[in-house]
């Protein structure tokens, strides 16, 4: 066979760059074992969300033409995040309604977007992978994801391949953890209320792990149940499936100086 | 109703620490979401009937005045008048003669929303003719003072205890001096009060879930039958309705029917659908000796054409608070205007003006579930995205914000600027947070750190550990289609 691999370009995300280089490592080892070949374009900074959300439809178009620049060429593009995958497979062409020839560069790029799990899942043909977790965890469908993508079974599949793990389901699984980007800062009392909800019933189903498959909705869960005194881990669904969940979960104390090697 | 959305943010802190609002809202979280939930599951076509009910409303948009004058006109064969009202002031006017053409003093009155965004109960009040509620959500809130708090549940804020409390103290002139607490005996004794008020009034004012264009017919659903009480004893009978509740058909409003009470309710049906069909005739053995509806524009039909023509396809439901996190939170005071919850934070705005209803469509996590739940496919994010677009356009959004977007947007332009910046940040941050994992307060981040802890970064951004581990790999040269684009 002289095929060659499927090329990736990573879309790392704002705030797994920033916040939790971890998941990024996580989906670049999940990529592979998926046979990609990942590469992680420099120019890459935010899908733009900050400024859309924020009405700053200049700057988020700006953002959005450079991220098309640079993502050209590869077979697909791939982000841990089902809000930012969204961003791009479905606000993108939208921003561009009115440039026919940057509207057709951003339905092409749309095209081949995925959410990491989906991707593996429906692209790639996952149906198990190679690590195992042992613990009781629990799962949180973030809203972009679940709603703009339609994320729902594709982690439950690949967690359920891991034999050690077992999965308590979530009540209100659906309902928002109140992270919603600029909204948790701006509306921050409102934001936090309905974190603190969502916590309670993360503590609710007795797991000891609480997974997702967006760091802006685990940054604020872990923030939440940090607050509340809960001693759950919380973890990125890709952190686990990797076999990378040996390090320091979202909000735990560190004195690991090089994140994503575990 | 006094606008104060402008203070969303001190009403939500109020609302937050609201102990019997909690409990209200608990309750109405579960029991509609779960009973919507079962009552969609229990119709495998709901999907399709949504895709049918949006198609009709899209259908009447685009030929709204000649399904208005259609109905116009079926309304004067039927010995009934429609009157046009571009303004509240207008509506508010036009009934206020009405009654007073039959010497009105009293009217009953069903549950409206038209009637609250023209403010109609005060000023008949303060023209002399007192208008009952007969609806109990709206009864009990008249009795309190207040304004609803949700578009069909006008009184979901209240508890059981408050409303046994407030028929205590104002139905002790009808010799109710026992404390009613089971739910059952409240519902008798409102009952029994507004009995003899239905008798007395000389006007019933209902609103209208749809107006028929084909046969001049107006409908409310309701789960009390006070709206058949409400217009069939009285002299008169005024209905107010907005221009775009209109349907073609009696099979299209049949369609629409289906979605609305599941997604309300979650009931099938609402136990009460009235069809009210001009004045009473010869051969009627009862209904009202005439028939008045006063259709209300109030800027709906500038929104034809526009990004908010959609927002004209709501029926009222409710689907949209009911599920909404930030109305859980929060409750239907805190909009600070008629229409709460997500559809509120997408009309109010047209209404009150974009300065001071702003807050209400930036106040959400664009979670999505209300348009996942609209029964009329109402896309409620993109609307909000709408109003946010022109805030900021029109530098209605504070400065502060603006400028911090601006800076932000500068560096997420500039990466490597941007990955310097990042670097520093995160290192100071990483350092500081590492021992503890998180932190408690954080300067210029109270928004978030006053009610959780922000955990800390890793301390190392993902670019720069990539970059010493892995070095540089570029994209593929070959299959892109639009290169000559950024050449």
């Amino acid at each position: 066979m002289t095929e060659r691999p499927v090329s990736v370009g990573l879309f790392v995300t704002c705030l797994v760059d920033l916040f939790r280089p971890t998941v990024g490592f996580a989906a670049v080892r999940l990529l592979e074992e998926a046979g990609c070949k990942v590469a992680v374009p420099r120019a890459q900074t935010c899908c733009g969300q900050p400024a859309y959300n924020s009405g700053d439809r200049a700057d988020a178009t700006a953002i959005a033409r450079d991220v098309i620049a640079a993502f050209r060429g590869f077979d697909y593009v791939v982000a841990p995040s089902g809000s930012c995958a969204g961003m791009v497979k479905l606000h993108y062409p939208a921003l561009f309604a009115a440039e026919p020839t940057m509207k057709a560069a951003a339905d092409e790029l749309a095209g081949r977007t995925y959410e990491l799990v989906a991707f593996l899942t429906e692209v790639m043909g996952m149906t198990r992978v190679v690590s195992d977790f042992n613990g009781a965890v629990t799962y949180h469908d973030s809203c972009s994801g679940l709603r703009e993508l339609g994320i729902k079974e594709q982690p439950r599949k690949l967690l359920a391949s891991m034999p050690s793990l077992t999965l308590k389901e979530l009540p209100g699984a659906e309902t928002c953890c109140g992270f919603g980007g600029t909204f948790a800062v701006k509306y921050g009392e409102v934001s936090s209320e309905i974190a603190r909800r969502k916590a309670k019933d993360i503590v609710a189903t007795g797991a000891d792990t609480v997974l997702a498959g967006d760091l802006g909705c685990l940054l604020n869960m872990a923030g939440s149940l940090s607050r509340e005194g809960a001693a759950l881990k919380v973890r990125h669904v890709a952190e686990v499936l990797a076999g990378m969940a040996r390090g320091p979960a979202i909000g735990e104390p560190s004195d690991d100086a090089e994140p994503g090697r575990r | 109703m006094q606008v104060t959305s402008q203070a969303f943010k001190a009403n939500a802190h109020k609302a937050l620490g609201d102990d019997n609002l909690k409990t209200a809202l608990f309750k109405l979280q579960h029991h509609f979401t779960n009973n919507r939930t079962r009552a969609v599951e229990a119709l495998p076509e709901f999907e399709r009937l949504r895709d049918r009910a949006r198609d009709i409303k899209n259908e009447v948009l685009g030929a709204l005045d000649f399904y208005l004058e259609r109905f116009e006109q079926k309304v004067a064969e039927q010995g009934g008048t429609v009157h046009w009202c571009r303004t509240p002031r207008q509506a508010r006017e036009t009934i206020l003669s009405l009654c007073r053409s039959v010497e009105a003093k009293t009217c009953t009155k069903g549950k409206s929303m038209i009637a609250e965004e023209i403010a109609l109960n005060p000023f008949l009040e303060e023209n002399g003719v007192q208008p009952i509620e007969t609806d109990l959500g709206e009864y009990i809130i008249q009795l309190a003072d207040e304004p609803p708090s949700h578009i069909i549940g006008p009184a979901v804020h209240k508890t059981l205890p408050q409303v046994a409390d407030l028929f205590l103290e104002h139905h002790k002139r009808y010799g109710k001096t026992e404390r009613q607490t089971e739910p059952e005996a409240l519902v008798g004794e409102a009952r029994e009060i507004l009995r003899q008020k239905y008798l007395d009034a000389d006007v019933g004012i209902t609103g209208a879930n749809f107006l028929v264009a084909e046969t001049g017919s107006t409908i409310i659903v309701t789960n009390e039958g006070n709206g058949d009480l409400t217009q069939m004893l009285p002299k008169m009978h005024i209905v107010v309705a907005s221009i775009e509740k209109i349907v073609p058909t009696l099979e299209d409003l049949s369609t629409i029917l289906r979605v609305l009470a599941r997604s309300a309710t979650g009931q099938e049906f609402s136990v009460y659908t009235t069809l009210s069909t001009g004045a009473r005739q010869s051969a009627d053995l009862d209904g009202p000796g005439a028939f008045h509806v006063v259709l209300l524009d109030n800027g709906r039909s500038e929104m034809i054409g526009t990004e908010l023509q959609e927002l004209l396809r709501c029926i009222r439901c409710g689907a949209c608070m009911n599920s909404c996190p930030v109305y859980h939170a929060v409750g239907g005071h805190a909009y600070g205007w008629v229409y709460p919850g997500p559809i509120g934070a997408a009309l109010d705005p047209k209404f009150i003006g974009l300065e001071a209803g702003q807050h209400l469509p930036n106040a959400s996590p664009l979670c999505g579930k209300c348009e996942s739940v609209c029964p009329m496919r109402i896309p409620l994010p993109k609307i909000f995205r709408y109003w946010r677009d022109k805030a900021f356009e029109e530098k209605i959004t504070p400065l502060p914000q603006r400028a911090g977007i601006g800076v932000w947007a500068w560096f997420a332009r500039r990466p490597e600027l941007y990955r310097l910046a990042s670097r520093l940040g995160i290192g100071v941050l990483g350092r500081l947070g590492r021992k503890a994992g998180k932190f408690r307060s954080l300067p210029l981040a109270s928004g978030w750190t006053e009610g959780r802890d922000l955990p800390a970064p890793e301390g190392r951004t993902f670019h720069d550990l990539w970059q010493e581990r892995r070095g540089r790999r570029g994209p593929p040269k070959s299959g892109d289609p639009f290169r000559k684009l950024f050449s």
